[in-house]
């Protein structure tokens, strides 16, 4: 147990949830985030669905990773992740059949998601299982970080509402507030991005200078 | 004079460094390089200075918008009491007008440049001046019933993702005023376009008519996207038609235009090449447009009068920073402009106003301009001296 949870490990896990997020840091996945974030909901969904593909693609290339001919490596890794996001489409389809509408092609999309691709090639193909599994889940959940930060900032200012609520009051309104209309537009979701990653950097360089 | 030079001499010390007031010596600075010219001299090497420093250029625009701004105050007073079918004496239309547009100019000023001075606080520069200008077109380019807490967001919004970010005063890429305008656009179009912002609708200090809330008035563009063609009128050339506040009357624009080409701060291969480009396209439209599209149907030299190409040809195309800056290339630059505004006036029913979009989409394109002028000017020479 301790072997599981070891110092290397918890690194594994928690670097790319700061130090080493895929879109603060290395500025991957910026297409999907950019579709998906101008509501929380469908931020929290896809952020979870790119984490538990991550996860288990990860997982799955980890343990066949001795036997895929290196030749065709991209296509087995592509095989995996494909059959994993038609998983979790259609389970989006059952249960949460409005949000997978919201999403519409960005799931399927999910296939051709560099972040993806990414830990594929350079972690899950050259180590275990477990710390790949908990690299893959680390990257997923370091993706749905930001997505839930800039769908949440997107919601509020764009439709005074979060998670589909009501929460600035219709008195506000009533004195002339409005809805800031280019909070929806993709183009100030890039523009939010490139906020998050300068307080983020900010913040970093501020400790390490420490 | 001397007193103020004198007092400012006096107040200096607590400054410098070590001074009590050592905090603020950027906002001091700053104010005392606006009243008079620095006598500070190079440090380094030898320089010719110009007794113009760009303090002197932006206040020479500054002047250059003053008939448009006045014109723009009176035509708010005058489409009030039109409205209103009241008869209102020259005072009291322009009187209107003034305590209308005077908080817009103050909430600009105040935003802008808190803003900038925080920066330069915070950077330890010296205070930059181009918002002088800036603070004064956006103002200019609002509609008057615009509130004034969405100006302030806008101002903040476009001095620090458009100019702050780039450098400050001279980098920025775009147009400051422009995406302050387009920012507004996009974040609040019913606040920005539509029939109901156009006219001034509550009395201010006992000055003109209150208006039923429900009252529309179109402009004569916003008459071309819903398809009609207004008719050609020389209030249209005058000004006497609803619009953004300072954008209506051709007349007080080339008043401006006139003092900007004599002081020599604007490009007239700009400013003329957007006029042609403008024409150009327009008289196209007029032979070969689509059927049926009002834009097309509008004549070449109403489109030139209507909305704000004008006011964008003389105050923005031209601005010195955004703008091409070799000769060909300005030629090239500004008849885009123009032929863009047109396109997108025509062929997109979604902007009866392309002016806006069309600058900033040419500002993008100026370095590249710049660019192939360049090189093309390089290749030729070189062929030249191989040659010989």
């Amino acid at each position: 147990m301790s072997k599981l949870f070891s110092k290397e490990n918890r690194e594994v896990f928690t670097a790319p949830l700061n130090l080493d997020n895929p879109i603060a840091v290395q500025v991957l996945g910026i297409c999907s985030a950019l579709a998906v974030t101008s509501q929380m909901q469908p931020a929290i969904v896809m952020g979870l669905s790119v984490a538990v593909i991550t996860a288990f693609s990860n997982l799955i290339i980890s343990l066949i990773r001795k036997t895929i001919p290196n030749r065709i490596r991209i296509i087995v890794q592509l095989v995996v992740v494909a059959a994993l996001v038609t998983i979790v489409s259609m389970v989006l389809k059952a249960f949460a059949y409005d949000v997978s509408v919201q999403l519409s092609v960005y799931v399927g999309l999910i296939i051709t998601n560099c972040i993806l691709m990414g830990r594929l090639e350079a972690f899950a193909m050259m180590n275990g299982p477990w710390e790949s599994f908990l690299d893959g889940l680390g990257n997923g959940l370091g993706y749905a970080l930001v997505l839930v930060v800039v769908g949440t900032v997107r919601e509020f200012l764009g439709n005074g509402s979060l998670l589909g609520f009501q929460v600035i009051p219709q008195s506000f309104y009533d004195m002339g507030y409005m809805n800031n209309g280019m909070m929806t537009m993709p183009a100030m979701a890039l523009i939010l991005l490139g906020c998050v990653i300068w307080v983020h950097r900010a913040y970093n360089e501020k400790k390490e200078k420490k | 004079m001397n007193a103020l030079r004198k007092y400012l001499d006096k107040i200096k010390p607590s400054f410098e460094e070590g001074g009590k007031l050592h905090a603020f010596r950027s906002v001091f600075e700053g104010f005392e390089s606006f009243l008079f010219v620095p006598n500070a001299t190079s440090k380094s090497g030898v320089n010719v200075h110009d007794a113009i420093d760009s303090k002197r250029i932006m206040i020479f625009v500054v002047i250059a918008l003053m008939p448009a701004l006045l014109f723009g105050m009176y035509n708010i007073g005058y489409q009030n009491y039109a409205a209103a079918g009241v008869d209102g004496t020259f005072w009291e239309m322009f009187g209107f007008g003034l305590l209308a547009v005077l908080p817009k100019i103050i909430v600009s000023y105040i935003v802008g440049l808190g803003i900038e001075f925080i920066v330069a606080q915070w950077k330890h520069e010296e205070i930059q001046e181009g918002y002088l200008v800036t603070g004064m077109l956006v103002p200019m380019i609002v509609p008057v019933d615009c509130p004034l807490w969405i100006i302030a967001i806008a101002c903040a919004f476009a001095v620090i993702f458009a100019k702050e970010i780039f450098g400050g005063t001279g980098m920025n890429i775009f147009n400051v005023a422009l995406i302050t305008r387009a920012f507004l656009f996009f974040a609040y179009p019913t606040a920005m376009s539509g029939d109901a912002c156009w006219v001034a609708k509550e009395s201010i200090c006992g000055l003109g008519n209150d208006l039923p809330d429900a009252f529309t008035m179109a402009t004569p563009l916003g008459e071309v996207a819903t398809g009609t063609v207004p008719a050609f009128s020389w209030d249209q050339v005058w000004g006497f038609i609803p619009g953004s506040i300072g954008e209506t009357s051709v007349v007080a624009i080339a008043i401006g235009a006139v003092i900007l080409l004599w002081t020599g701060i604007a490009s007239w291969r700009t400013m003329l090449s957007v006029f042609v480009g403008g024409a150009l396209l327009a008289w196209i439209f007029n032979q070969w447009g689509p059927e049926g599209n009002a834009g097309a149907m509008v004549p070449w030299y109403q489109h030139l009068a209507l909305g704000g190409f004008c006011f964008g040809a003389v105050f923005m195309a031209t601005d010195p920073v955004t703008s091409a800056r070799t000769v060909p290339g300005q030629f090239v630059y500004g008849f885009l402009i123009g032929a863009m505004a047109i396109i997108i006036r025509v062929l997109n029913p979604g902007y009866p106003e392309g002016m806006m979009l069309a600058i900033l989409l040419m500002n993008l394109f100026a370095p590249l301009i710049d660019y192939c002028v360049i090189q093309n000017n390089i290749d030729k020479r070189a062929k030249r001296a191989i040659k010989k």
